[in-house]
């Protein structure tokens, strides 16, 4: 709570977790099936309508509802971002937390596996990981999740690295503490503040990598909305019907700027020595 | 050990780490090769004719020994055959990398351009509405993926001015400069909006530190001409960072912008892994990603060592 009214005090933050806030409030009312219309049902009558008091962000060609298609798909795009970062982050925070416990040679060998993952850049790495499963929801939760993996490692071994060096640490082994408690209790919990801001800046990247995946058509599947599929789609009728490009461009990219202001104000929040030093 | 030595030593390592995984990966397809290479005709094929296949294309050997005569081909540039292509993968490769090695460099240069100048204001005007405005542009262009600009950008072009770009064809650039820069100048501005953003937060992150510094006062103090101190003195030094992010940012480009060249039909490496990955060509879906995954680590390296050669304390293992 108390780092929630800190990022409410924070100027671009509080603009971000507003926009989280909406996003996961429209990903809920859909889930929850509160859409204004049948997000899968086609209006053959009412098909290519510009945005109006019925439909508020118009039809496709199909004659589906804009608006409710766009809160499904934003339930969508979380749902995989937020498997997938859940996944890569506590696939990597695991590596890391025992690469730096054990060291050599073991930190030398995942680190090295890491670097071979690294070694891609993301979305060839995730099109390498959709050649072997086929595309589809679960494949841009593991290829998402895979790709991330190493950058969550990355990040919690360096820290962890010398954390493991100080007299704390020490104090417990002495002690008489068990390896799990050293590592969750006096490792982990110290590696909650690096770890938020990654999640945080992670879930953005999440959700641009889905968008777009599902852009080139290798991500979510037909019928189910996606913001990618659904700017996709929009291609071939920008000139007829410009809200269907217009409208999901605009949800990718709120969406994600919410996801990076956030992350921002929480480096500025946990770390005072960036403070003011991002832009 | 110092830092470098420690980087040349790993880079072998990483990179057959990267052909164990690229290889791997290839093999985990569900299907078998034979069937992948012919498609529904090998379902007519007899046991015998489809052992004597597999016996001359090598796969009936165990994994290790066809890992190692694929490594061996490697190393004499043979990456195997496309079969969309009916060519040699390598062939096939060299010829589209030219337009994403170009379209790579164009991006840079737009993102620098824009970039560092606008990092560099923003540093000097901190906590100014320009400064805020700065900072503003440059998080709405780290939030706007490519393939949204690029869509924007087309939408723009086509609804306002009338104008669609050149799709589908490549012309080089030594063939007809002004056609080449026409077909690469849109997807560039697309590629480059992002990364100019990222260049414009590191540009102006750095400049503030360095401003800071007690050689900066010295030089302000002594009466050296702001513009001087922010040009001569605080910016050759900000420029170490800079010079990584655009490193690492432009070995990405390198692996093929996949999207915006599929958003403006550009024949480049992306779209070639994309449409070899869409048509099961496993050939070249494994020696495209390899080739990538290569100038990706070579783009890494080098990036490493300039740092290196900026910054003397990495050089003597102070990192």
């Amino acid at each position: 709570m108390r780092i929630l009214s800190a990022l409410f005090r924070h100027p671009s933050g509080r603009i971000g977790v507003i926009i989280i806030g909406l996003y996961l409030l429209a990903a809920l009312l859909a889930a929850l099936g509160l859409t204004p219309h049948n997000a899968l049902k086609m209006f053959a009558i009412d098909r290519m309508k510009p945005p109006s008091s019925t439909y508020w962000m118009g039809t496709d060609l199909l004659g589906r509802d804009t608006f409710s298609r766009l809160m499904l798909g934003i339930g969508q795009s979380l749902n995989i971002a937020f498997a997938a970062v859940a996944c890569a982050a506590l696939a990597g925070t695991t590596i890391g937390l025992l690469s730096a416990w054990w060291g050599a040679p073991w930190d030398g060998l995942m680190m090295r596996i890491m670097d071979v993952l690294l070694a891609f850049p993301a979305i060839l790495l995730a099109l390498l990981i959709i050649a072997i499963v086929g595309p589809g929801t679960f494949t841009s939760v593991t290829a998402i999740a895979i790709v991330y993996t190493p950058i969550f490692a990355r990040v919690v071994r360096g820290p962890a690295l010398s954390l493991k060096q100080r007299d704390f640490v020490d104090a417990a082994r002495t002690f008489g503490s068990s390896q799990r408690y050293v590592l969750t209790r006096h490792l982990l919990l110290n590696l909650v503040a690096p770890l938020a801001v990654q999640v945080t800046l992670a879930l953005a990247w999440a959700l641009l990598t889905e968008a777009g995946l599902s852009f080139l058509g290798l991500g979510t599947q037909p019928p189910t909305p996606s913001l990618g599929l659904m700017l996709a789609e929009s291609k071939n009728l920008m000139q007829q019907a410009p809200w269907l490009m217009l409208f999901p461009a605009l949800t990718i990219m709120l969406g994600i700027l919410g996801f990076n202001l956030t992350g921002d104000a929480l480096r500025d929040i946990l770390d005072p020595r960036t403070q003011g030093r991002t832009a | 050990m110092t830092y470098l030595a420690k980087r040349l030593l790993t880079f072998p390592l990483i990179l057959l780490g990267v052909s164990v995984l690229v290889f791997l990966s290839i093999r985990l397809i569900p299907g078998d090769a034979i069937t992948a290479m012919l498609g529904t005709e090998a379902g007519m094929l007899t046991p015998d004719q489809r052992a004597s296949l597999a016996a001359y294309f090598g796969i009936d050997k165990p994994i290790w020994s066809q890992y190692l005569s694929w490594l061996g081909g490697l190393f004499q540039g043979d990456l195997g055959i496309s079969k969309i292509y009916a060519k040699p993968v390598m062939t096939v490769i060299l010829e589209r990398f030219p337009l994403t090695l170009e379209l790579a460099l164009l991006s840079m240069v737009i993102a620098l351009t824009i970039g560092v100048p606008l990092g560099v204001l923003a540093a000097t005007r901190n906590g100014r509405p320009s400064d805020l405005g700065v900072r503003l542009l440059a998080m709405i262009g780290q939030s706007t993926p490519s393939f949204v600009l690029g869509v924007l950008i087309i939408f723009v072009l086509s609804v306002y001015f009338g104008f669609v770009p050149a799709m589908g064809t490549f012309t080089p650039l030594f063939q007809d400069p002004l056609a080449n820069l026409g077909q690469l100048i849109f997807p560039a501005i697309t590629l480059g909006f992002a990364f100019a953003a990222s260049v414009t937060r590191i540009s102006r992150s750095a400049m503030l530190d360095v401003l800071s510094e007690d050689y900066v006062r010295t030089a302000r103090a002594k009466g050296v001409s702001t513009m001087s101190v922010v040009w001569h003195h605080a910016l050759p030094n900000a420029l170490i960072p800079v010079v990584t992010l655009s490193g690492v940012e432009f070995g990405y480009l390198l692996g093929g912008a996949v999207i915006v060249e599929q958003i403006f039909a550009l024949p480049g490496l992306g779209r070639l892994v994309l449409d070899a990955i869409g048509q099961r060509d496993y050939a070249l879906v494994q020696g495209t990603v390899l080739f990538i995954a290569f100038n990706f680590l070579v783009v890494n390296l080098l990036v490493d060592l300039a740092y290196a050669v900026l910054d003397p304390r990495i050089r003597l293992g102070g990192r």
